[in-house]
């Protein structure tokens, strides 16, 4: 079940999104989410709406997937949407009840915040879902590369990254086999009062505090012993390419924060 | 032949500032010459793992001096001497650090400064000579031991090394992961002349050596061809060793009395005795 929330999530394939370079895709959705707040009014957010759904067509992801994504923020987004209908005022009346006014900007601001909400959650699924955790890792280092000039220890953060992606799953194997290893001694695990399914949770997570710092030293002999000490002098097996494809995707992005400026109300 | 790797009256102790307590390694003496493959054996807490840990300075003895390639290993030659070593450890989870086999091998090459070009061509021959070169782009979870073992060889490997040290590397695989580390790590020896240590209290390992180094209480207790340490018979056993499957039938049948020439420290050995044992009447 764990290994779904969390594997579940990049999609091999070989759409031109996959073939992006991190970086590219990095930068694109950050500078997305401030273009987002550009839009004000119909026409911008009709833009948004139509160039994030060309988007998820040129990934050849399936709809699935990212309404899976858009699962966690639901509630948000009807909330807010409730919100706005209710407590916005202005327009003309389009709803009278006993004390419930709603009013057209009220539902047209919602709408607004709920495609708003809508292309955020799709574009970083995008990002996730065509983007090994591994690449993202490998893109966040060479960006913030820079800031190494202000002693920000960027390579080993982003060792420590690549080195818990790759443990998590031996640490899941690790945690279901304690599971079971208790359960076995009769511990009860999914039943009973909250407090005592808390309760439940230390003779899990001890033993598997120990094997995590045990497998820890493990690995840094191991680092040690294949010759690793720091980012100093160290070459990249990794190597990342930015092409045409990757200038071209952050064009076109810029022309479209362009047009949205120009037809914002 | 030349002198690989040699350990001079080396003694080590974990706690030195104790008086009375025990040294971990105690006056220890021998030396590795190119091509040879020497197996270090013991029971728990006999010495051998720290001698692992002295031979690439992960310690450093208190006495005396471990010399590699002739030249005494200190500080200021250490990384230049890791590289000359690969070493393999007990638990293949534990020495994965890439998040691909490719990114494994390509660990040591990373460290070493190496650049790109040379790293693939590097990465892919050192995952052809063990095999795995179908595997390049698995991740570690999806591998069986004895595969992450023979990646770790692999990284080792990709370094080009004089040496080769495996430290109990079988020893928490399945008999096929160490059939497959084996006959990798013999196929290695065959091809490319590799000298390998291989520290282990797997006697069925130990019997593949050219050479056996027996440690018991941090001394050397006993060296010598495989043959001669397993005809010690019982003494081994009191010192807490598992003779090898085949050596404990031999004896039992010969107490039941079957005619068998001699002692067995292969199947193969004893299987060919006991067919022809009938002419032996």
């Amino acid at each position: 079940m764990m290994e779904k929330m969390i594997f579940g999530r990049f999609l091999p394939g070989d759409s031109p999104i996959h073939k992006l370079d991190p970086r590219s895709k990095l930068i694109f959705v950050f500078a997305f989410i401030v273009i987002v707040f550009l839009a004000n009014n119909v026409v911008t957010y009709a833009m948004l709406l139509t160039f994030t759904l060309l988007i998820v067509l040129v990934s050849r992801i399936r709809l699935y997937f990212l309404i899976n994504g858009l699962k966690p923020v639901l509630f948000l987004m009807v909330f807010t949407f409730l919100i706005h209908i209710f407590m916005t005022k202005g327009g003309a009346e389009v709803f009278h009840w006993k004390s419930i006014t709603i009013y057209e900007d009220g539902i047209r601001q919602g709408i607004f915040i709920s495609t708003r909400f809508l292309v955020l959650v799709f574009m970083t699924s995008i990002l996730t879902l065509t983007t090994s955790p591994i690449s993202i890792t490998d893109g966040i280092e060479v960006l913030l590369n820079p800031l190494k000039k202000i002693k920000v220890p960027v390579h080993e953060l982003a060792l420590m990254m690549s080195i818990s992606l790759r443990f998590i799953p031996t640490l899941m194997d690790e945690t279901d086999k304690i599971m079971k290893a208790q359960m076995a001694r009769g511990s009860d695990l999914s039943s009973g009062p909250i407090g005592e399914r808390i309760k439940a949770v230390v003779p899990l997570l001890v033993p598997l505090f120990v094997s995590a710092f045990k497998r820890a030293e493990d690995l840094a002999t191991a680092m040690e012993v294949r010759g690793y000490r720091g980012g100093e002098g160290r070459t990249r097996y990794r190597q990342l390419k930015w092409d045409m494809s990757d200038t071209f995707a952050l064009v076109l992005l810029a022309v479209m924060a362009i047009i949205l400026f120009y037809y914002r109300g | 032949m030349s002198e690989i790797l040699s350990l001079h009256q080396v003694t080590f102790s974990y706690t030195p500032e104790v008086a009375e307590s025990r040294n971990a390694v105690d006056d220890v003496n021998f030396a590795i010459q190119e091509g040879e493959w020497i197996a270090i054996v013991g029971h728990n807490g006999s010495g051998k793992s720290t001698i692992a840990k002295l031979m690439n300075g992960l310690l450093f003895p208190q006495q005396g001096e471990v010399r590699i390639l002739g030249k005494p290993l200190n500080e200021d030659n250490l990384w230049q001497s890791r590289s000359q070593m690969g070493m393999v450890f007990q638990n293949p989870d534990n020495q994965f650090v890439g998040a691909t086999v490719q990114d494994d091998v390509a660990f040591a090459l990373e460290n070493n400064g190496i650049p790109f070009e040379e790293m693939v061509t590097r990465v892919h021959q050192a995952l052809a000579q063990v095999n795995m070169s179908d595997f390049m782009n698995h991740e570690p979870h999806h591998l069986s031991g004895g595969q992450k073992q023979r990646v770790a060889i692999a990284g080792a490997l990709a370094l080009k090394p004089k040496l080769l040290i495996l430290d109990e590397a079988t020893s928490m695989l399945d008999p096929q992961g160490r059939m497959e580390v084996l006959q990798t790590v013999q196929a290695l020896r065959a091809e490319i002349g590799l000298t390998v240590i291989s520290i282990t209290h797997d006697l069925e390992e130990a019997m593949l050596a050219n050479r056996v180094l027996f440690m018991n209480d941090g001394k050397k207790f006993a060296e010598g061809l495989p043959s001669e340490i397993f005809s010690l018979g019982d003494k081994l056993v009191e010192l807490g060793l598992d003779l090898p499957f085949a050596w404990k039938l031999s004896k039992l049948l010969q107490q039941e009395g079957v005619p068998l020439l001699g002692q067995h420290i292969t199947e193969e050995e004893l299987v060919n005795d006991l067919w022809t044992s009938n002419f032996n009447k």
